[in-house]
């Protein structure tokens, strides 16, 4: 520490740094602008680590908690092949937040903590796993357009700094590959079915706009704390970028298909940027914070897990154990 | 109760207020790090690890979580702890490696000297 120099409160680019030791922040910062990537035991700024840890563990949450919703269809999904494939798709999305709790282990939160503020409420997850799954066509449209939101924001992510987080990534984007291609599948078969069928996925597609617009999150400020948060490659794209990345991939695929999305001011400009009504950022706020149709149940559904499991992982635990942080 | 959407959440009879005590420490075991092989004659590769309470279910966790995709003909599993590892501060004990060219085979040129002798002869 440089004993006590004055931080305004107000500058949050000075207040992350402060306290660090210059010279290892310029080794940290000249290894990431190189490209090289961080591994764990490697000296990092404190906020380097805070704010990796807050973000690999939200994804991980994400991924256990979206298990969830898409789950519920698996009982009732129309044909053996398509309960096979959603059976497999959850392992996935259960053994991708494996994956990313374990990265971010590395960090030094233990996968307990990372659980015990997942089970009180107190970290976050992805907002979009509040909204239910009505009906299968729910279910399709998450698999297709959820994934491919998420394939976009972890694409981006897997050219990050830090080695474990990048190298989880690349596993879990390899994997998603069939989900899309699943989904795909899936909303394409209702949308040229019958005319319920096409009803139905014309419903779930209705639904799930305006959290699928919520998705990257509202536009960054653009700040010194982003920009650093940019140069240290924690945050590879800006919120917008994404979701124009989004819009314009997915946009002409579902417009393909005759389906209608709720914004009669979606288009694409002269200028090739897509422009959109502004989502509603006040029910965004609402949702994240506890308040939209789902939390609640979500939440209890995960404390159940961990408390009817806890007597075997209990039973088969040995005194001779001893936990130390992961490796890599 | 829950009555959800999802009758398996209705099934299991859950109430929405329901606290638990948080989980203690090694709750989630310990961990093992897992070690992949493709196909005969390759090298095992290390893919990641797993939390487990003993080796043969680190066994079965590291199955599911690295060899359900793809192929696999074997896979080891260590404990954590008990890999000896370097630190990344102490890498400059491999420094002088690169220079060691008497070690590599491009070290050593000959084809200057035959040529320079067969000029000469």
């Amino acid at each position: 520490m440089y004993g006590n120099a004055y931080i305004d409160p107000n500058d949050k680019a000075a207040a992350m740094l402060a306290g660090e030791d210059p010279q290892k922040l310029d080794a940290f910062e000249k290894r990431i602008a190189a490209g090289e990537k961080i591994e764990p035991k490697d000296w990092m700024p404190r906020e380097y680590r805070k704010q990796l840890i807050r973000m690999i563990e939200q994804h991980a949450h994400s991924e256990i908690i979206g298990a969830l919703p898409e789950g519920t269809w698996i009982t009732r999904a129309p044909g053996f092949r398509r309960k096979l494939a959603l059976m497999a798709k959850v392992q996935d999305e259960v053994g991708h937040a494996q994956l990313l709790y374990s990265a971010a282990e590395t960090l030094g939160k233990s996968r307990e903590a990372m659980i015990n503020d997942l089970i009180t409420g107190k970290s976050k997850y992805s907002n979009v796993f509040n909204y239910p799954a009505f009906t299968w066509a729910d279910a399709c449209i998450i698999a297709w357009l959820i994934d491919a939101g998420a394939i976009i924001n972890q694409v981006a992510n897997a050219k990050g700094s830090y080695g474990p987080y990048c190298r989880a990534l690349d596993r879990i984007c390899t994997e998603e590959s069939f989900h899309l291609k699943y989904g795909h599948d899936n909303v394409v078969t209702l949308a040229t079915g019958t005319q319920k069928q096409r009803e139905m996925v014309q419903g779930a597609l209705t639904r799930w706009w305006p959290p699928i617009m919520h998705f990257f999150g509202p536009s960054d400020k653009i700040s010194n704390h982003t920009e650093i948060l940019m140069r240290w490659k924690v945050k590879m794209a800006s919120n917008d970028d994404m979701r124009q990345q989004f819009l314009n991939m997915y946009v002409p695929k579902i417009w393909d298909l005759g389906l209608v999305l709720p914004d009669p001011n979606l288009k694409k400009n002269d200028a090739g940027i897509w422009e959109y009504t502004e989502p509603d950022w006040e029910e965004f706020k609402k949702v994240i914070n506890g308040g939209g149709p789902c939390n609640a149940e979500r939440l209890a559904v995960r404390r159940n897990a961990e408390e009817r499991g806890r007597w075997v992982r209990e039973a088969l635990n040995t005194s001779e154990s001893k936990y130390i942080v992961p490796l890599a | 109760m829950i009555k959800s959407l999802d009758p398996r959440v209705t099934r299991a009879e859950i109430e929405i207020e329901n606290p638990i005590a948080p989980l203690n420490e090694l709750d989630q075991w310990e961990t093992y790090e897992v070690f992949h092989q493709k196909k005969r004659g390759d090298q095992h590769m290390h893919v990641g690890i797993v939390h487990a309470p003993n080796a043969e279910m680190a066994f079965l966790f590291g199955k599911e979580q690295y060899g359900r995709r793809g192929f696999s003909v074997n896979i080891w599993v260590v404990k954590t702890r008990d890999v000896f590892a370097s630190e990344y501060d102490d890498s400059d004990i491999f420094d002088t490696v690169p220079e060691k060219q008497y070690r590599e085979a491009g070290g050593y040129k000959v084809m200057e000297k035959i040529n320079k002798y067969k000029k000469g002869v």
